[in-house]
């Protein structure tokens, strides 16, 4: 598979911060890959330098297998982005920044073309509104809808999802999808929330004070027989008892957040929720949490944002 | 680079604020026009009170020629800043909107969106100037009729020729275009270390205002300075309406009393001009977009 993005030991140092720190990763065509990691990470900052808005400390950026700072013009004539607010020119019409930006990209847009594009991020009906007039998940769709406008073949989409109410996610997530699926497209797509990332992403990154923490398939990552599961229970301490006397002994965890932490197969659930009735625990709630999410808590450093990470 | 002039001008003329300038101009000299179409009478009595006792005018001094020169005098010092309003607003409103990043992640050198930018702003500036002049020096001959120009000079008086005046208008618009773009340079210069369009703006007018008042001042220490500051030059417009006079003290017709001084001037100003981009261009490459 063709290796669409290449970055080596990307460094950027702020006077005495080190916002990204000898990061390496790369992108193969048709990922949806996942840049993953908590506010202030780096992520945007690296995004920035893939798309010559920062300027590199140290490292190397290859996208096409062309180097950034000597190709700039020909990369980016080929990137589509979202860079994390999805701002335009509120006195413009959807139309009209459209336009101007395919104009901006290098095309020549005839009006169907605007019209279709306008028409597939579901804006078509208000193509000749004034932007301001717009609510934050139709800006979002313009932004997309404007990254796409010139048929890219990369699309870095920067936290896409801040901001926007529960079906604005679940739009963007199939736009994502849609994107990948049906036209082909890598897209790189970063996040603070990994429930976001897990749905979609075919390769993640997580990254966490600008260095790398992993980088691998997502189906890898999401191991099925690393299945963390949270137990709820009317009496913790009996229910503790109880579990401690059975089976599941080996697999108990321990305790989290008013929560019984076991860590099994994905396939053993059934056989737990069994056992926990017969011992008379009364149950409240059994949550899996996936283990791609249970890593991103034990590599990322902070767990003081363990209640957005789990929503 | 065409595309990118096409686009600039583009977002500069569907801006309401674009127009807030030519409608200022045009209330401000429908104004004074009105007041003297209907006490111009009294307003050139009080022109001539000082020279009264010393010569006779025959004829009404008032027309289309003196009434554009008196609103240039009273405008050039406003306009600037009705240019730096957009010449300002160029990269620091593009960064206040947040379409800056988006802008340079687009396939063009900041260099050449820069110039385009700026190449935008001075068309913007010199349709401000044609706007002045239309209004102003047009609308005033159509109103006033033509005749003749008396000028009251600080010292001296200057009468100009009715046939020997529109060229000089012509000269002092183009060296107030060039004065203009001098202050849309500046205020683009300010725009790029900003995130909002005010701070640019007022930094720009307070520098036109610190150094009009070190070029006017007439403290020794500070004359040294002043054929180095761009204010000193920015009215040498005036310089146009200032003619040679033969031996009998008859104005010669074509002339100009210091041709030289306008070249001066000129050259200054282009030097701050290159300088200001040229500035602008070489920090704002250098620059990382965090807005």
């Amino acid at each position: 598979m063709q290796q669409i993005v290449q970055v080596t030991d990307l460094t950027k140092q702020f006077k005495n911060l080190t916002a990204v720190n000898q990061l390496s990763f790369s992108v193969n065509e048709g990922d949806v890959y996942g840049f993953l990691g908590q506010n202030g990470a780096g992520k945007s900052t690296s995004i920035r330098m893939m798309l010559t808005l920062i300027e590199p400390t140290k490292g190397n950026i290859e996208i096409f297998g062309m180097n950034l700072s000597k190709h700039r013009r020909e990369i980016l004539r080929n990137i589509g982005a979202v860079i994390e607010k999805p701002d335009v020119y509120k006195y413009l019409s959807a139309y009209d920044n459209l336009q101007l930006f395919a104009r901006l990209s290098g095309i020549k847009p005839t009006r169907k073309l605007l019209m279709d594009q306008l028409e597939m991020v579901g804006l078509a009906q208000r193509a000749d509104d004034k932007v301001k007039t717009f609510s934050q998940g139709m800006k979002q769709r313009l932004g997309i809808g404007i990254a796409l406008v010139h048929n890219p073949q990369l699309i870095i989409l920067d936290e896409p999802t801040n901001g926007l109410d529960p079906q604005g996610i679940a739009d963007i997530r199939n736009l994502i999808l849609h994107l990948s699926r049906e036209m082909n497209k890598t897209v790189i797509v970063s996040s603070h929330l990994l429930s976001e990332i897990e749905q979609i992403a075919t390769r993640v990154l997580i990254i966490d004070k600008g260095k790398k923490l992993v980088e691998g398939n997502a189906s890898e990552l999401l191991d099925p027989s690393q299945t963390i599961v949270e137990l709820q229970t009317m009496d913790n301490v009996f229910a503790l008892q109880q579990i401690k006397l059975s089976k599941w002994i080996d697999k108990l965890q321990g305790q989290r957040n008013n929560s019984i932490v076991i860590k099994l197969d994905r396939r053993e659930i059934p056989d737990l929720h069994t056992d926990l009735a017969s011992m008379q625990i009364q149950l409240l709630s059994l949550q899996p949490r996936h283990s791609l999410e249970d890593y991103f808590l034990q590599v990322t450093s902070g767990n003081q944002h363990v209640d957005t990470y789990t929503n | 680079m065409l595309t990118l002039i096409q686009i600039e001008l583009y977002k500069i003329f569907r801006r309401p604020r674009t127009y807030i300038a030519f409608g200022a101009i045009a209330a401000l000299i429908l104004i004074i026009q009105f007041g003297l179409k209907v006490d111009g009478k009294s307003y050139a009595d009080f022109l001539m009170k000082d020279v009264g006792g010393t010569m006779e005018i025959d004829g009404n001094i008032i027309n289309g020629y003196l009434i554009c020169y008196i609103m240039l005098q009273l405008l050039l010092v406003h306009v600037p800043l009705l240019v730096a309003l957009i010449a300002a607003d160029m990269i620091s409103g593009e960064a206040n909107m947040g379409t800056l990043r988006l802008l340079l992640s687009k396939p063009y050198s900041r260099t050449e969106l820069l110039i385009a930018k700026f190449l935008a702003a001075t068309v913007y500036t010199i349709m401000l100037l044609i706007w002045l002049a239309i209004l102003a020096l047009f609308v005033s001959m159509w109103i006033f009729g033509v005749g003749d120009m008396f000028l009251m000079k600080s010292s001296y008086v200057v009468l100009i020729s009715q046939n020997d005046v529109f060229w000089r208008y012509a000269g002092a618009f183009v060296f107030a275009a060039l004065a203009m773009v001098t202050v849309a340079a500046l205020g683009f210069l300010l725009s790029i270390f900003a995130e909002n369009s005010i701070g640019p703006i007022v930094a720009t007018m307070s520098i036109i205002v610190f150094f009009t008042i070190l070029s006017t001042l007439n403290i020794p220490i500070f004359n040294v300075l002043k054929p180095y500051l761009f204010t000193t030059h920015l009215i040498s417009w005036k310089e146009f309406f200032d003619l040679k006079v033969n031996d009998a003290n008859e104005a010669i017709i074509g002339s100009i009393q210091n041709p030289q001084r306008i070249i001066t001037s000129a050259l200054v100003l282009l030097l701050h001009i290159v300088g200001f981009v040229g500035s602008a261009i070489f920090i704002f490459n250098k620059k990382d977009i965090l807005s």
